[in-house]
């Protein structure tokens, strides 16, 4: 008995330094937003503090903006499925066992590794509509191809993308058909993170399949295709599923820098997500009650996704 | 993976030779669209402004002779031509009188040298309550702790500022260090590291009459050394590049780290590309170093962060 007493004296040091500071800088502001997000706190001091209950909710519910970003939020989302499409692939083809593997996985791992505002920059550069060397080229391909002179993208000042979505509202309208700025962003996310950690997890997994498995599959005369189906693919299940939810937290919460970096969250608010509506709400116009209300909503969106995802993806982890 | 042995002629050769030919062509492919906007960015960096709107490396024949004049050569070399303009480019970035991007460097590198040491301190010393004592409750602890990753970066965020404002910490170098210095990750990520070592060594040394402490100290740190350099460089790259944070807790110019430096720059040097990809360059160098000296240690490090994640 007092043996235990005595780990436990030790333990609470061992842990104090980080569990002090995990109280201040986390578990406290998570329970203190919440409480504010049921106030009308604004540190501009523009109206008197008072607690308004639920009104935040009902304000956002109401709030034709939010909606719109909650919508860019999903739509960013897009590029998730083709990322780690792209990271499975390039995992597969790396784990043949080619020489120069390493120095190949070292190049595709270069653009998660350095990503940041300075990449934001440069592929702002990129996309330029006028000398950007993405449309630079693409003029070329049409010249060659025979059609001179088609319009190109105007990639980060056009409001266009591919389901029609109009600006400003949630509606869509042929009109607003083609390719814009959350085109953009999409591409320039799936160049960051196709060679990223998900590419990292998926050689990991590829490593720790047991060669009999595929020994087996060959005395059947499986041909590749079917050794990846049959044996590859179910066998990183657990691994996928892993990085489909690590993608939708990030992907739910993302898109703060690339909107304060690359187009302030325009054209016609096009870019902004809720990550980036937050911060607008709080840190521009220091409505902190409502922005809090907005964090919650998106914690509370993520928490259930999270859940939903657990529930669908263990049922296709067979073992 | 296993080599298959079957079938001869055309397909034989297809399957020793052909199927990793076509692997290497993709990859080079992949490799290629990879590596293109580097290049760009480089080249873009090393060009004078008349010529940094401009995809084509080879210059205009008006910049040409410009170089000329201004180089008193008698032939241009395309050598000389960007050996001076990088210089050039270089130079006024680095000396900026707007953008002390000197000052940026220290700052990014003092922050996240300072964040790193003490996110490791706090994380090991958790880790080792968590992962080799036993006390009442230890498991639920660690699961609020798991939780609490889940949560969005923005729910935390205006809280602290709120907090930082309050304890007059704002616009200092203590709101960029103490609120990043605790990690759940990494307490996680050496909990892991500490469970693979064997229990018996701690039970050997207990009952030689070492301390806790003593134990912590000369057995388990060394001991889990690979998973401190791992959380080490984790937390200093991620600090390196932190973002949000600085945007909103420093105001004053020379508090500023890299990356909202390089955002200040970006807006004050509108049209210049050169300059800006020049400054890109600098942001990125410091990464590219990083990563070439410890890429293994910062492959098993993320492989090892999503085992039972």
């Amino acid at each position: 008995m007092n043996a235990n007493l005595r780990t436990a004296t030790v333990a609470l040091c061992f842990l104090l330094p980080n569990f002090a500071g995990f109280l201040v800088f986390t578990l406290g502001p998570v329970l203190f937003s919440l409480g504010a997000s049921f106030t009308n706190w604004n540190l501009m001091r523009t109206v008197p503090f008072h607690v308004v209950g639920l009104e935040n909710y009902f304000a956002l519910v109401q709030d034709p903006q939010f909606w719109l970003y909650f919508v860019n939020t999903i739509y960013f989302m897009i590029g998730i499925p083709v990322s780690i499409a792209g990271s499975l692939f390039l995992a597969v083809l790396l784990s043949q066992k080619l020489r120069g593997m390493t120095i190949y996985r070292t190049l595709f791992y270069l653009p998660s590794f350095t990503a940041g505002v300075a990449l934001f920059i440069l592929w702002k550069q990129l996309y330029n509509p006028e000398f950007g060397p993405i449309n630079t080229a693409l003029r070329h391909v049409f010249d060659v191809f025979g059609a001179p002179g088609v319009e190109l993208p105007k990639w980060l000042l056009s409001t266009e993308n591919l389901l029609g979505l109009a600006p400003e509202r949630v509606h869509i309208s042929a009109r607003d058909f083609g390719v814009g700025a959350r085109e953009a962003i999409i591409i320039m996310g799936i160049w960051i993170a196709i060679g990223g950690s998900n590419m990292l997890l998926y050689l990991a997994g590829i490593s720790n399949i047991p060669p009999e498995l595929y020994e087996a599959a060959d005395i059947d005369g499986a041909n590749a295709w079917r050794k990846f189906w049959n044996v590859t693919w179910p066998q990183l299940a657990p691994t996928t599923f892993f990085i489909v939810i690590m993608s939708f937290i990030g992907g739910l919460q993302g898109g703060f820098e690339q909107a304060r970096v690359m187009t302030n969250g325009g054209p016609g608010g096009t870019t902004t997500t809720l990550a980036f509506y937050i911060y607008n709400k709080a840190f521009v116009e220091f409505q902190i009650g409502y922005a809090s209300a907005i964090a919650w909503v998106l914690f509370a969106f993520i928490f259930a996704i999270t859940l939903v995802n657990w529930r669908f993806g263990s049922r296709y982890v067979n073992y | 993976m296993s080599t298959t042995n079957r079938g001869r002629g055309a397909q034989g050769w297809w399957f020793r030779r052909g199927r990793f030919g076509a692997a290497h062509v993709l990859l080079v492919l992949m490799a290629a669209t990879t590596l293109l906007p580097f290049v760009w960015m480089v080249v873009a960096g090393s060009k004078p402004l008349s010529e940094s709107e401009r995809v084509n490396p080879f210059p205009q024949p008006q910049t040409v002779d410009a170089h000329l004049r201004q180089s008193q050569a008698a032939e241009f070399s395309l050598w000389e031509y960007y050996a001076a303009n990088t210089r050039a480019n270089y130079d006024s970035v680095w000396n900026s009188t707007d953008i002390s991007f000197k000052k940026y460097y220290f700052n990014s590198l003092f922050v996240a040298g300072w964040v790193t040491l003490l996110t490791c301190t706090t994380s090991a010393m958790a880790a080792y309550a968590f992962a080799r004592l036993a006390w009442p409750g230890r498991d639920h602890v660690f699961k609020l702790y798991l939780a609490t990753m889940m949560i969005p970066g923005v729910v935390t965020m205006i809280p602290n500022y709120t907090l930082i404002v309050q304890l007059h910490m704002l616009d200092t170098y203590q709101a960029l260090i103490i609120p990043a210095a605790f990690s759940a990750f990494g307490t996680f990520l050496m909990r892991q590291f500490m469970l693979g070592i064997p229990p018996s060594l701690d039970e050997a040394a207990v009952i030689d009459g070492a301390s806790h402490w003593r134990l912590f100290w000369d057995i388990i740190l060394p001991l889990s050394r690979p998973g401190i350099i791992t959380l080490a460089l984790l937390t200093f790259l991620g600090n390196y590049g932190s973002f949000f944070w600085p945007l909103v807790s420093i105001k004053s110019e020379h508090l500023r780290t890299l990356p909202v430096g390089m955002l200040y720059f970006d807006t004050l040097y509108v049209r210049q590309t050169n300059l800006i990809m020049a400054a890109t360059v600098l942001n990125i160098i410091p990464l590219i170093v990083v990563f070439v000296i410890l890429q293994k240690q910062l492959v098993r490090g993320i492989q090892l962060g999503a085992v039972k994640g």
